[in-house]
């Protein structure tokens, strides 16, 4: 393959932060193109800056790269004005790592975060010269794939996706890899044969061998044309995160991106059962990495990156067992001779020992601490399974405060089923309580609630939630902002409801949606995610021309026994369970952890043979927070004693 | 209360291929993790978010190669100088490499304050002899004026006296520039504001367009007598420097 390097080369003089297509990260792969490999482009299809971060596209590539049998190179979205350089001397999509051609790659992988980035998928595939849609391709032309959280709804996308991958893709990509390997020593031409093949894998689900009828507006079934193709496509789960301790060699990039530090995983699945979240649904069960494999990768990690921040990511990384003996022995870690080291835990559980792990963590300067107690009211956090008493929450901020903290972010969703305006001013009300509490330590103490318009997402219990209107969430929002302005030191931000109409849309829709998408990205709706970019006039106007109901698609209750454009894919939640979690919603009863109370069988255990993966057959200290403590309320909160002086080095 | 000076090296390095299209804090941020990497004893600055001390002298623009960069490290204890080249090449980028080091002594002006002029080699496309006589034009005039703009507000500034030598030559057969024709070396002051080398290139109607360019040197006071940062000790040179990549 040939190199594009010295045709980009004289166009990056020319634009907006160029080290973004250079490659030569630390821990880039160098690739060896024997006869014979799989060649994978895996592509970010949004900025390098937030997508070179993304684990799960940097532990692919380098499970890929330890195979002799494939080889995997890198590319994310160029920006819009290297896009305009490059359509105008016909230069197509490149990899980052040796600048070759996308099209020359036997496979293109995509990571799907959310539904805002379908459209750069298609541009994407139109800068490498690869089709849009699977109908227009042939043999020559690479397999596109995807994976990430949004593709457990990847119906909207099925007319532009040749594979999917469901669930974990570390065991995924080995499987596709030995199919597509098979299918090139072949020499067959016959496209439609590998994609039969691939439909074989555990995890794969290939949109275009399954048939969706729909009768008036309703889908009526998705059934497979071949025998041979599952009727029901289960996810992917690794069994035991201790056999795939990746990225063992995480990419240190040139150029500053979104999260610039090391990251180690430390469990993967969530059982809190917040009816809201969908990561934590899909990644049932609980799968902890053991706590001297943590320990070994971050050591490993900073001696090789240089880095002097960890990150330890999870959903909620507080409910990690080995907690803080990782923490302590990290802080602690003489023998890296990296200097200090800062941990920081993205995923914050609202509770005292959350508060006591942070004062722990953060000992120079304490600038601003985040929670998210997700709704203002105990009957609505009841609703939503978030069961963060008002005590524990003021608690908390309370020892934020109390302990040097300036500034607390509170994170909140409005638009949630049963809301009722008195549960959104309850917003401002908790707001305004923590404000008083700071104003107790500090004068200028300030409290940031940040609002956003709740998404019903695929196999969660909400949905058969009619998400709410652009208008009735713009109402919602100012309604609590005028609250919030007559609250001095509270602050309000808003997510555009303009955008979460469109999330909305996508999350839940079927595979009519491609020809909105599509019409979208012709018209030139690329980075929707980017708000100087976004349009929602594109997307109702494409709804429009191609006779669909934004309502329909959007606003509208779901009956029971609907059919759902996922229904045909298992993340391993059983359906009915969903339905009765539903109801137990509406009825204001909560559901405890399952961790550490007794099974209640949602499917995701069971179905695979698999279990939790816990080291502590006990939760973790403090907080109420679904574990099934009742840890008396209103208590003292534990203050750490910092272990050295503020500032010191 | 004075605290005692703690030890000093300067570092040569280049900047060559892929990598100049960093930018200066780009690299500011790959020198802290390469010093950290190398275990090296880097000093830290006071207060809630301390710092490695390393300091850069003037800033290389994005997009431009250099063979004449420097940093100053502070350590918190002595660290010899003789090795370090070896010891951090590996540790940093590909195109970056350190190629001399030398322990300052004593009281020694930072990088911004002695460095008082620069040279550089401009590649640009554009006829010999075309850029040539613009380049003589420059030279022979009495005032050269540009208009700038900082802060929101355009000025107009004469930049005559920063210009001080600038000659047009082909470019060396044996180290062709793709797109490129004319080579434009050019010594530019530092002092009292520096006249970037893309402000150079864009004086009086141009002949050419800009390709490639390199930074050759910096030079310290006094002012004509070409000498490098690194003339304040017993500088060790110990590698070539050779394009990469």
């Amino acid at each position: 393959m040939d190199s594009l390097w010295s045709t980009l080369e004289p166009l990056l003089t020319r634009v907006e932060k160029p080290a973004r297509y250079i490659g030569c990260e630390d821990g880039a792969a160098t690739p060896e193109y024997t006869d014979g490999a799989v060649s994978w482009l895996l592509a970010y299809p949004d900025t390098y800056e937030i997508g070179l971060p993304n684990q799960g596209l940097q532990i692919l590539y380098e499970i890929l790269n330890e195979r002799p049998d494939a080889v995997a190179e890198r590319t994310y979205a160029p920006w819009t004005d290297l896009e305009a350089e490059m359509r105008a001397i016909d230069l197509p999509l490149f990899s980052v790592d040796t600048h070759q051609p996308a099209s020359s790659f036997d496979v293109i992988a995509f990571n799907l975060s959310s539904e805002l980035v379908y459209t750069n998928v298609l541009n994407c595939l139109d800068l490498a010269h690869v089709p849009v849609r699977c109908e227009d391709r042939d043999h020559t032309h690479p397999l596109i794939g995807a994976g990430g959280h949004a593709t457990f709804n990847p119906e909207p996308m099925a007319d532009f996706l040749d594979w999917i991958g469901l669930g974990d893709g570390e065991e995924i990509v080995g499987d596709v890899t030995d199919v597509v390997a098979a299918w090139k020593a072949s020499g067959s031409t016959d496209r439609v044969e590998v994609l039969r093949a691939l439909a074989q894998v555990e995890g794969v689900y290939v949109p275009s061998l399954y048939d969706a009828v729909f009768e008036d507006e309703r889908l009526v079934s998705i059934d497979p044309i071949f025998p041979d193709v599952p009727s029901v496509v289960e996810k992917r789960t690794v069994a035991d995160l201790a056999d795939w301790p990746y990225p063992k060699s995480q990419l240190v990039p040139l150029t500053e991106v979104v999260h610039d530090r090391l990251s180690v995983e430390v469990f993967r699945g969530c059982t809190r059962g917040c009816r809201f979240c969908q990561a934590g649904m899909i990644t049932r069960p609980v799968r902890e990495r053991p706590a001297d494999q943590v320990r070994t990768m971050i050591q490993e990690g900073v001696r090789r990156t240089g880095y002097d921040e960890v990150a330890l990511t999870s959903l909620s990384t507080a409910d990690f067992s080995g907690i803080t003996e990782v923490i302590k022995s990290t802080l602690d870690d003489e023998s890296s001779g990296c200097g200090d080291v800062s941990v920081s835990l993205p995923s914050l559980r609202v509770d005292a020992f959350t508060v006591g792990i942070a004062a722990e963590l953060q000992r120079g300067r304490r600038s601003g601490l985040t929670f998210a107690p997700e709704a203002g009211t105990w009957r609505m956090r009841q609703v939503i399974n978030k069961l963060i008493s008002e005590e524990d929450l003021y608690a908390s901020v309370e020892g934020a405060f109390s302990q040097g903290w300036r500034r607390v972010k509170l994170y909140f969703m409005t638009g949630l089923p049963t809301e009722t305006d008195e549960d959104t001013l309850g917003i401002a009300e908790l707001g305004k309580r923590c404000v008083e509490i700071g104003r107790k330590y500090n004068k200028g103490a300030s409290v940031t609630v940040s609002v956003g318009g709740f998404v019903p997402k695929p196999f969660t219990p909400f949905q058969w939630f009619g998400q709410n209107t652009i208008e009735e969430l713009n109402r919602k929002i100012y309604l609590l902002r005028d609250e919030v302005k007559k609250i001095p030191g509270l602050q309000m931000k808003w997510h555009d409801p303009k955008a979460t109409f469109v999330e909305g849309m996508s999350s839940r829709g079927d595979r009519r949606l491609g020809k909105v998408i599509e019409d979208v990205w012709r018209s030139g709706g690329t980075f929707q995610e980017w708000s100087e970019h976004f349009d929602v006039d594109r997307w109702t106007d494409a709804m429009t021309a191609n006779g669909l109901d934004v309502e329909w698609f959007t606003y509208r209750h779901r009956e029971e026994n609907e059919l759902f454009p996922w229904d045909h894919l298992n993340a391993g939640l059983h359906k009915d369970f969903l339905w009765h979690d539903w109801r137990d919603s509406l009825n204001e009863v909560g559901l405890e952890d399952c961790r550490w109370t007794p099974c209640y069988d949602c499917g995701a255990c069971t179905g695979y043979g698999i279990e939790h993966v816990v080291a502590s057959a006990t939760p973790p200290a403090g907080g109420s927070q679904g574990t099934g403590q009742s840890p008396g309320r209103g208590q003292e909160v534990s203050v750490q004693l910092l272990a050295r002086p503020v500032g010191a080095s | 209360m004075t605290l005692p000076r703690k030890p000093q090296v300067r570092l040569q390095y280049s900047k060559l291929g892929k990598v100049r299209f960093t930018s200066h804090r780009d690299m500011a941020r790959i020198w802290e993790r390469s010093v950290r990497r190398a275990k090296l004893p880097i000093a830290y600055s006071e207060g809630f978010s301390p710092r490695a001390k390393l300091s850069f002298g003037l800033a290389l623009p994005t997009v431009f190669e250099s063979v004449a960069e420097y940093a100053d490290l502070t350590f918190d204890e002595p660290v010899p100088a003789e090795g370090l080249p070896e010891l951090l090449t590996p540790l940093l980028p590909v195109g970056v490499d350190v190629v001399a080091a030398t322990e300052l002594e004593g009281k020694v002006e930072s990088l911004q304050e002695c460095v008082m002029a620069t040279e550089w080699s401009l590649f640009v496309d554009g006829d010999l002899a075309e850029v040539g006589a613009w380049a003589r034009d420059l030279l022979a005039a009495d005032s050269l004026e540009i208009t700038r703009e900082r802060k929101g507000k355009t000025r107009v500034d004469d930049v005559r006296e920063a210009l001080l030598d600038a000659r047009v030559q082909p470019i060396a057969t044996d180290a062709p520039v793709i797109g490129a024709s004319t080579e434009i070396v050019v010594n530019l002051a530092t002092k009292p504001r520096a006249l970037r080398p893309l402000e150079f290139l864009g004086i009086n109607a141009p002949p050419h367009t800009f390709v490639l360019g390199r930074r050759l040197h910096q030079f310290i006071s006094p002012v004509g007598a070409r000498r490098d940062p690194l003339d304040v000790g017993a500088a060790q040179a110990t590698h070539d420097l050779s394009r990469a990549s």
